[in-house]
């Protein structure tokens, strides 16, 4: 069922059966990483740009490095002329007092330069990732809601912070790189520069590694990357986890899940191993070519000191330099691992910021400052998918100071015209007009000033209720959150908490029930003070004791307010001023309650059956509904309560 | 005096403890070990046979001026053993390095499980009170810094010591006063070392918090985005990043500094070592009283110090990682907010009445109030409970009182008699479904979804439960029917959709006690009879218990218990609280809208 490693004992690898189908990993983690290659040139363009905001420090940067290496290149050189007596009759000092002022001199130098290079690269690197990782967050907040909305939050986590973190390995292995890369050079400089032929000799080695690579690399490419698949693997099964444990734990699902995470635990362990055998065998090789180039400089060097044609102190340089040759190189092919997950993490990265922004303002967009907040819906066609739009030539108006109630079945669009009108899509044909201005010629910022909005589900930060409530409304005082939440019936319970306005919130609000949480959403879009409200009315959630208290709230809220409310409550429904009725995407009743009820259509046919809420009413029931004149099927006449 | 207990999560004592971890796969460390010993003990040999080789090139040089022919064969040698001898190190470096990297993976396997197994069992209250967010991180990076340690640690430290060690002891043979020279920049970087890994370690707990405000600032604002959007407060999360990234940059431009400085002193110090050995040496040699082979050994030698030198400063970081995240870790794993278990619990054999005597619950901590205050009821198997309250009444704490996800400060929750505690714990949960209000989905099929709680059930019994939800109409209408791929938050279901999945899920477990905890919410009142309706087939011995707003979906239920601050109000049939004249039957003229 599962591998086993030969080498290491396990646990135990689940002995219990396990479910059939749920050993498969969720299938788009795998095949996105599958394909990509090992070097990608628009991620390293990408990434320069990236980089250019700090290219005087990169510049001082390198310049700083490549004196540092050359420091580098010189101790040996120096030894060898110290030593040859080279230095000797340049000054009045001998060749060794002067070898050793130099030596002493290069060693200040490299220690600056060392120093100097590596805070201003690790420093660049640091802010790269830290801009990386904003740049993609700030991209999320403005990419199509659509897009949100079929993401997983999960997903989006981990590369912000599982891919940027891949970045930063890249980054320091890279500094690395780069300056290893100029020692080789300037050792292989130095070598031919002393002796040529054994230079020639000891640098022939270097196309039998570059074929040993050629030959390792596409195996070794593979390896990484089933490594790096089965990681994010397990890390996703991980992330579920824990954030359906009370699902989990309700289920005494604990054990399954256990084994199926040990399933793909294991799978990352052997995969890792592998890996790690695969990127290891290079040690070896790179020592063997080592032995051989020591081996060559003893024989040949030794002949050529034998036959007076190199100075013994060349020779000591030589094997100076030789074991400091193949380092670079062995550094660089243990980076590329590091190299190739940066060029996966960078792509999945740059992928997440070429996300299409969803909606932008238009160059002539401007700031209307406060408007009257009425609406105009004309002629507007609008749909999730081109398709199948969901409204269809809708026209509607709000008027200054008026509360207009949407009602009809679910998926009849309620919630569609609220979006649109928030501009979180855009139309496909048709517009939207609030104070008169089309919503497509205001700033996002302007419009969205315009605009109070309440969701169905209310979501807390977890920050005091005191930041909850003037959530993004800095100018709110304390005063104004606690008339706010008097206005809406919260300011009793919040009193009530032992740090009052200062509660902090828990993860998700967890420590309160989900009617406070609702009315503590109400309150933040009282502080918003908006020309407008929008409240999706909640489906039933609050208990009637409080939803009278909000009921009262709402009408003296609600006066002079220009409001428009998806409702579900019939009590909330009967006070608007007009009523709008919906029903699949198109406007079948328009009117007050009054009207509505004297035309005798769908609406008073659903309110005389005197449910508390339209969503109460069966869908079925409404299908019957709107085609028949009749009253009530039998079935339900013990659904309602007998007076 | 008595002495205090040691800190379990001091530096020492967190560092044993992933040393003990490492430990469980002794013999493959132990080869690993000797490994890393014998290709030090090589490195340092191949400096010898390079003086030699040297020292012999220039003895057989003199010789040539006196002699024609001379015989080159000691050369030959030295070059062999020296290709010999790299050849051997370069597996031996192999053996060490996977052995490591296989034993870390191995430690971060079984650190992997430990977590998740861990995680299972801590209790509801304890998951209440940790972001999901900061678990995430310390599963993710946390067990990375332990992992590392292995090799860029725990091995390493064999590496330099064999090295150091072993260099003294050749040199010292050569000769002491260049060795002594030679090695004065050990102590310094002793000093150094110490203390930067001090100031590392409590960087690296500061920046691991901070990266986790960090994460919850993200995680937070992709969950609720909606809401930023409703209230365009993009400037104003960013505000918030911004704020949290700071705080993070500037510890990282702390750790930076500090690592930095550290590296080039210790740099500095080795390069100053070698100028003092060039420059005692080049006088001994000058006079005579040392050949330049010994001198270039000594000068290889320091080359080979040269690399490890280098990787101190790595050597301290992946200490002070290994021990901040072991502490994080370790903190996790070490603790014990369970339920307690019975060491011999019964199983749930049997239906019985489920009873409350006395039962009052508050969280721990001071200033909790009581959430459950004396509550006293008993429900014979068959039987429905109604519970209505208002807002925050105790009714969801009062509830996941039988499963145990918390337990009652006093008074006694009875099953069939017998004290729950007195069950094991995974038979009573196994016996009791408690449908949540909030819907947790996991990203994949509709079909494993249901399956989740019962995952061996068969498709029939899939589709059954399903109906009796009345959710398989809409199931079959999904692109892929049971197979539709369903997101994390389960955005492609609506409200009331989810919630019926997750009573399908429930009721595939076939559990002798159903509790719905306000869990059709979201469904509309007439689908909400039918699956009532349904639920009743097969429900003599099933005890059900159902809080809900809706007076329409409680009030057949054979007891109705009217719930305020913790206590019961009112309590008796539909009939007899509104006869009452009570909170309940205000509650139902209210909904009946008269």
């Amino acid at each position: 069922m599962s591998q086993r490693s030969l080498l290491f004992m396990h646990r135990h690898l689940a002995d219990d059966p396990l479910p059939p189908g749920a050993v498969a990993p969720p299938p788009e983690v795998a095949e996105e990483d599958m394909f990509s290659s090992g070097y990608n040139q628009d991620v390293v363009k990408r990434f320069l740009d990236l980089i250019h905001p700090y290219r005087k420090t990169v510049l001082i940067a390198v310049l700083g490095l490549m004196v540092y290496t050359l420091t580098q290149v010189l101790f040996p050189l120096i030894i060898q002329k110290t030593l040859d007596g080279e230095l000797g009759g340049l000054s009045n000092l001998s060749s060794l007092e002067f070898g050793i002022l130099l030596f002493a001199l290069v060693v200040l130098v490299n220690f600056m330069s060392h120093f100097g290079m590596e805070l201003l690269v690790s420093r660049v690197a640091q802010r790269l990732l830290f801009d990386l990782r904003r740049g993609m967050f700030e991209h999320l907040q403005r990419v199509s809601l659509s897009f949100m909305d079929k993401t997983e939050t999960g997903r989006l986590m981990s590369r912000l912070q599982g891919d940027v973190g891949a970045l930063q390995e890249f980054l320091e292995a890279l500094v690395y790189a780069i300056g290893d890369l100029i020692l080789l050079f300037g050792i292989i400089f130095v070598l031919l520069w002393m002796d040529l032929r054994l230079g020639a000799m000891t640098l022939a080695l270097l196309p039998v590694l570059l074929i040993i690579r050629i030959y390792w690399l596409p195996i070794a490419r593979k390896a990484f990357v089933r490594a790096r698949i089965t990681s994010s693997v397990v890390t996703a099964t991980m992330c579920e986890n824990i954030r359906g444990i009370k699902v989990v734990q309700g289920m005494t699902r604990e054990r399954v899940n256990r084994d199926l995470y040990e399933i793909k635990a294991n799978d990352h362990f052997v995969a890792t191993v592998r890996a790690a055998a695969i990127a290891q065998i290079m040690l070896p090789t790179v020592d063997t070519l080592t032995g051989v180039a020591m081996a060559i400089i003893a024989l040949v060097g030794g002949s050529l000191v034998l036959q007076g044609e190199l100075t013994a102190g060349v020779m000591i340089a030589y094997i100076l330099y030789v074991q400091r040759f193949f380092d670079p190189i062995r550094a660089l092919t243990l980076h590329y691992n590091a190299f190739q997950r940066a060029m996966a993490s960078g792509e999945r990265i740059f992928e997440v910021l070429d996300v299409p922004v969803g909606i932008t303002d238009s160059p002539s967009a401007q700031d209307v400052g406060r408007t009257s907040g009425s609406v105009d819906f004309e002629d507007v066609t609008f749909g999730y998918n081109p398709q199948y739009p969901v409204l269809r030539q809708i026209h509607l108006e709000i008027p200054e100071g008026k509360t207009v109630a949407l009602v009809g079945p679910t998926g009849c669009g309620k919630s569609s015209i609220a979006s649109l009108i928030h501009r979180f899509y855009d139309t496909f044909e048709g517009q939207i007009r609030i104070g008169g201005h089309d919503i497509r010629s205001l700033t996002q910022d302007s419009l969205s000033r315009q605009i109070a909005m309440v969701l169905q589900e209310p979501y807390l930060f977890s920050t005091s209720l005191l930041e909850n409530i003037r959530y993004n409304t800095a100018s709110a005082s304390r005063e104004d959150v606690i008339r706010a939440s008097k206005i809406v019936g919260a300011h009793e319970f919040i009193s009530a908490l032992p740090n009052g306005y200062e509660t902090v919130v828990e993860e998700r609000g967890s420590n309160l029930s989900l009617g406070q949480r609702q009315l503590i959403s109400f309150a933040r879009a009282l502080v918003t003070n908006a020309p407008l409200l929008i409240l999706d009315e909640a489906t039933a959630s609050i208990d009637s004791k409080s939803e009278r208290l909000l009921q009262e709230a709402l009408d003296r809220l609600l006066e002079n307010r220009t409001a428009l409310i998806i409702a579900h409550r019939l009590a909330t429904v009967r006070k608007a001023d007009q009523i709008i009725v919906l029903q699949d995407g198109q406007i079948i009743e328009t009117g007050s309650h009054g009207e509505l009820m004297e035309l005798g259509g769908l609406y008073a046919r659903l309110y005389s059956l005197n449910y508390a809420s339209f969503d109460d009413i069966p869908e079925d029931l409404i299908q019957k509904l709107s085609q028949t004149e009749s009253g009530l099927p039998e079935h339900l006449a013990g659904e309602i309560p007998s007076k | 005096m008595p002495s205090l207990p040691p800190d379990p999560y001091s530096f020492a004592q967190v560092i044993s403890r992933v040393v003990r971890l490492s430990l469980k796969n002794r013999l493959q460390l132990l080869v690993a070990v000797i490994a890393v010993v014998m290709g030090a003990l090589l490195q340092l040999s191949i400096p010898g046979f390079l003086g030699q080789a040297v020292d012999q090139a220039q003895a057989l040089f003199e010789e040539a001026e006196a002699v024609a022919e001379v015989d080159p064969s000691p050369l030959y040698w030295t070059a062999l053993t020296l290709f010999a001898l790299s050849t051997i190190r370069g597996a031996f470096a192999f053996t060490h390095s996977f052995l490591g990297e296989a034993i870390a993976q191995h430690m971060g396997y079984e650190l992997r499980m430990q977590y998740f197994e861990q995680l299972s069992k801590l209790s509801f209250r304890y998951h209440d009170h940790v972001h999901t967010g900061d678990l995430i991180t310390r599963g993710i990076l946390d067990i990375e810094g332990i992992r590392m340690f292995v090799n860029t640690g725990l091995l390493r430290i064999f590496f330099l010591l064999t090295l150091l060690g072993g260099g003294l002891t050749l040199m010292l043979r050569l000769d002491l006063f260049l060795s002594l020279i030679s090695l004065t920049f050990v102590p310094f970087l002793a000093w150094r070392g110490t203390i930067a890994s001090l100031s590392l370690r409590r960087n690296w707990l500061e920046i691991q918090d901070r990266l986790s405000d960090l994460t919850k600032v993200m995680d937070e604002n992709l969950n609720g985005i909606r809401v930023v959007r409703a209230f365009h407060a993009q400037e104003h999360e960013m505000a918030k990043y911004d704020q949290a990234a700071a705080r993070a940059l500037s510890l990282f431009d702390r750790q930076i500094f500090v690592r930095v400085s550290n590296d080039s002193f210790m740099s500095f110090a080795f390069l100053t070592s070698m100028g003092l050995v060039l420059w005692f040496g080049g006088q001994a040699v000058a006079s005579g009283s040392m050949t330049l082979g010994t001198l270039t050994t000594f000068l290889a030698f320091m080359t080979i110090l040269q690399q490890p030198v280098r990787q101190i400063g790595m050597l301290i970081n992946s200490f002070s990682r290994a021990s901040s995240c072991g502490e994080r870790l370790f903190r996790i794993l070490d603790d014990t907010d369970y339920v307690q278990e019975a060491l011999q619990g019964d199983a749930v054999t049997q239906a019985g009445p489920l009873e409350f005597r006395d039962v009052s619950f508050r969280y721990p901590g001071p200033d909790q109030p009581e959430v459950v205050q004396k509550v006293s009821f008993v429900i014979q198997p068959g039987q429905t409970l109604g519970l209505v309250g208002p807002q925050g009444c105790g009714k969801s704490t009062l509830v996941q009182l039988i499963p145990r996800f918390h337990e009652p400060t006093s008074g006694e929750v009875l099953y069939n008699g017998k004290p729950l505690r007195s069950y094991s714990l995974e038979s009573l949960r196994r016996s009791i479904s408690l449908v949540q209000q909030d819907t947790f989905l996991f990203t994949s099929s509709v079909n494993n979804n249901v399956l989740y709680g019962n995952p061996w059930a068969s498709g029939n019994d899939v589709v059954s439960a399903a109906s009796q939800a009345q959710l398989h109409e809409h199931i079959v209408k999904l692109p892929k029917d049971y197979d539709t791929l369903i997101g994390e938050r389960g955005l492609a279901l609506s409200g009331g959709q989810r919630q019926r999945l997750n009573i399908s899920r429930s009721l595939l477990l076939g559990t002798r006690i159903l509790i719905l905890d306000d869990s059709t919410s979201a469904v509309d009142a007439g689908t909400e009879k039918k699956i009532r309706e349904s639920l009743r087939d097969g429900a003599e011995e099933r005890t059900t218990i159902i809080i809900s707003h809706r007076i329409a979906s409680l009030m057949h239920a054979d007891q109705i218990i009217y719930l305020e601050h913790g206590q019961i109000q009112e309590q008796g049939d539909h009939e007899a609280l509104l006869k009452l004249g009570g909170h309940y039957a205000q509650l139902y003229r209210l909904q009946t809208l008269d």
